[in-house]
């Protein structure tokens, strides 16, 4: 049990600082570290796993439908009628109208709690933020339900209404449970996590880039503008991408309070629906094969919109903490 | 020309000033959320959390009282099945993204991991709806607790593997010069140091997937009563509140915010835990 014979895998890889030098090779450490590798492959079964049974599950949907599917509007499932595009387009409104609330105010919070705030205010504001997001979706959309939407259909709606009425967003009745209702809730949702991948963005801008803006006189805010927040534009740009990968699954408190109604409307307080959505409210209602198969082409649809929203957020982000650490080493 | 300059000084310090304000209002407004909803489930649901709540089944519509007890041990069962799949898994993982293999697979594995995290809840319940329930040919708490060990896989490898990353090499280094297996090194000297931090990971991937509700939608399914057959349909908690606050009765209402209020106080009370264990973490090892 002890020394296995054999060729020693002593030479292999010492690359980095924290990897050891191997140690002779010996059965426990070849199980060990055999067992730990196939529970790293895990990521890469569930990634297979993922795409494998969506396309399974649509296959028959995608071959009857084909491309039509995302560019055609009924939702018909009695007539066996499947077009997603109702969906798609919910789906990129709420995001868009999310991204555009939250944005804004998760990228001041990030500057207050890393370049503005008071020492002593920024902990607990970190600590209130991350609580935020530990609130689950479903009581998030419980609190939209019933207290949100009264709220939004008796004050913020009619306003918005009277200012805006001019425009094609804010016509025709209100009912509360509406495209811009979803898009509220989503904001809510990604608050926090645009907020803390910014913070941490902000946080990895090197301080000698803070001190050369002092250096020439500069305020407090111009230090945040100048030396801060536009050497972060990339990172920042990466964490609202992955907001946004957010935003789009965002599944339960939308759900509640978007009204759930297959239409492309252009005005804001019309219900409307998402894929998630859609996904979560007709799955187990969906009678014939072929409506479940179109609901496993959304999941196929919502998973390769939600990856690529990823993708392009970790190469956002990658660039910025290589740039920013070789920087800062120079 | 010195007035002008002044002038111009007191301006930009005014400006600086207002952009100060305008952040701390953002903040605030991030964080009004939060104090709303704890103050409407207190508002809403504090009359109705008591003894039956935790004792009683549901009633039926129009039948006050009752209570969830069914849906509070159904999502305890759900997460001990996904702890099962989800910490060796997870854990192991990321053993070997931190002890093992070769930098350029490692950042895949991680980047892989990374998208995982990021694929909507719900797909996982579509994948294992097609996996589990299609194939057995029923909702079960078996296919519950594997769509939530899923999602919890990925969150836990990343986790495990930068806690343990942060033990200091020299303690392995010791381990090794004693003549201490390299298996034996990692598991009694790098994850016994980092276990403060591994359990901080899983509690919380639990208190994550505690709250989810979009992957159990078809999988667990829910149910109105005991069920004590992990091949049956089972309540949980997230659904249960779903389920009641679309509903159009009154009762069931006033359960779903008594639930809902449950559900996050055991969510909060996790990460104050996780605050109490980092807070000792930080302190040892730095």
């Amino acid at each position: 049990m002890d020394a296995i014979s054999g060729p020693a895998i002593a030479a292999a890889e010492p690359q980095s600082a924290r990897r050891v030098m191997t140690p002779p090779s010996r059965f426990g450490d070849r199980a060990f570290e055999w067992l730990t590798l196939a529970m790293a492959m895990a990521v890469v079964v569930l990634v297979i796993l993922l795409g494998w049974e969506l396309c399974r599950g649509s296959s028959p949907a995608i071959r009857k439908f084909g491309f039509h599917f995302l560019t055609t509007s009924t939702w018909d499932p009695v007539a066996e009628q499947f077009g997603a595009l109702p969906f798609i387009y919910g789906t990129l409104v709420s995001s868009l109208i999310a991204l555009l609330l939250a944005v804004p105010l998760s990228i001041a919070t990030a500057a207050y709690l890393t370049e503005l705030a008071p020492l002593w205010i920024r902990q607990p504001l970190v600590s209130l933020i991350e609580m935020l997001a530990a609130i689950p979706s479903v009581i998030l959309g419980l609190w939209g339900i019933f207290v949100m939407i009264p709220w939004l259909r008796d004050y913020p709606f009619p306003l918005l209404k009277r200012v805006f009425g001019w425009t094609p967003f804010f016509t025709g009745p209100i009912y509360g449970t509406s495209m811009l209702a979803g898009g509220i809730i989503i904001a809510i949702m990604i608050l926090p996590i645009i907020t803390s991948v910014s913070r941490e963005i902000l946080r990895s801008v090197p301080n000698l880039q803070r001190e050369a803006a002092y250096a020439l006189g500069a305020t407090r805010w111009e230090v945040t503008r100048i030396a801060v927040l536009s050497y972060a534009k990339k990172g920042l740009f990466g964490a609202v991408i992955l907001g946004l990968g957010r935003a789009l699954g965002e599944t339960m408190a939308v759900t509640m309070v978007i009204g759930n109604t297959p239409q492309i409307a252009a005005s804001l307080f019309k219900p409307g629906y998402t894929l998630a959505s859609v996904i979560a409210n007709e799955f187990t209602e969906a009678t014939t094969d072929l409506y479940l198969q179109a609901l496993f082409e959304i999941g196929l649809v919502l998973l390769g919109t939600t990856i690529l929203a990823n993708l392009l957020a970790q190469a956002l982000l990658q660039t910025m903490s290589t740039t920013s650490t070789t920087r800062a080493v120079q | 020309m010195h007035l002008q300059r002044a002038d111009n000084h007191t301006w930009r310090k005014a400006k600086s000033g207002l952009a100060s304000t305008v952040a701390f209002f953002s903040a605030l407004l991030v964080i009004a959320p939060l104090g709303l909803v704890f103050f409407h489930l207190l508002v809403n649901g504090a009359s109705s959390v008591n003894w039956n709540f935790f004792t009683k089944l549901p009633t039926p519509v129009g039948v006050p009282g009752g209570g969830m007890v069914n849906a509070i041990v159904g999502s305890l069962e759900l997460l001990a099945l996904a702890a099962a799949i989800g910490i060796p898994v997870g854990v192991l993982g990321g053993v070997y993204l931190a002890e093992y293999g070769s930098a350029r697979v490692n950042s895949l594995l991680r980047f892989l991991a990374d998208v995982l995290n990021g694929v909507p809840s719900i797909t996982w319940g579509v994948v294992v709806y097609g996996l589990v329930v299609l194939r057995f040919k029923g909702f079960s708490a078996y296919a519950g607790g594997l769509a939530l060990g899923l999602i919890m896989i990925p969150l836990i490898i990343r986790t495990t593997e930068e806690v343990i990353l942060l033990v200091p090499n020299g303690y392995r280094e010791a381990a090794l010069a004693l003549g201490v297996s390299r298996w034996k090194t990692i598991v009694h000297i790098v994850m016994k140091t980092a276990s403060k931090g591994i359990i901080t990971g899983i509690l919380l991937a639990l208190a994550r997937v505690g709250g989810e509700t979009a992957p159990l939608l078809f999988t667990a399914f829910g149910n109105r009563f005991w069920n004590h057959n992990l091949s049956e349909p089972i309540a949980a908690l997230p659904l249960q509140i779903f389920t009641y606050a679309i509903s159009p009765y009154d009762d069931w209402h006033r359960q779903a915010w008594a639930g809902a209020l449950v559900l996050v106080t055991g969510i909060f009370c996790v990460n104050v835990l996780v605050r109490i264990l980092t807070r000792g973490r930080t302190a040892s090892i730095v």
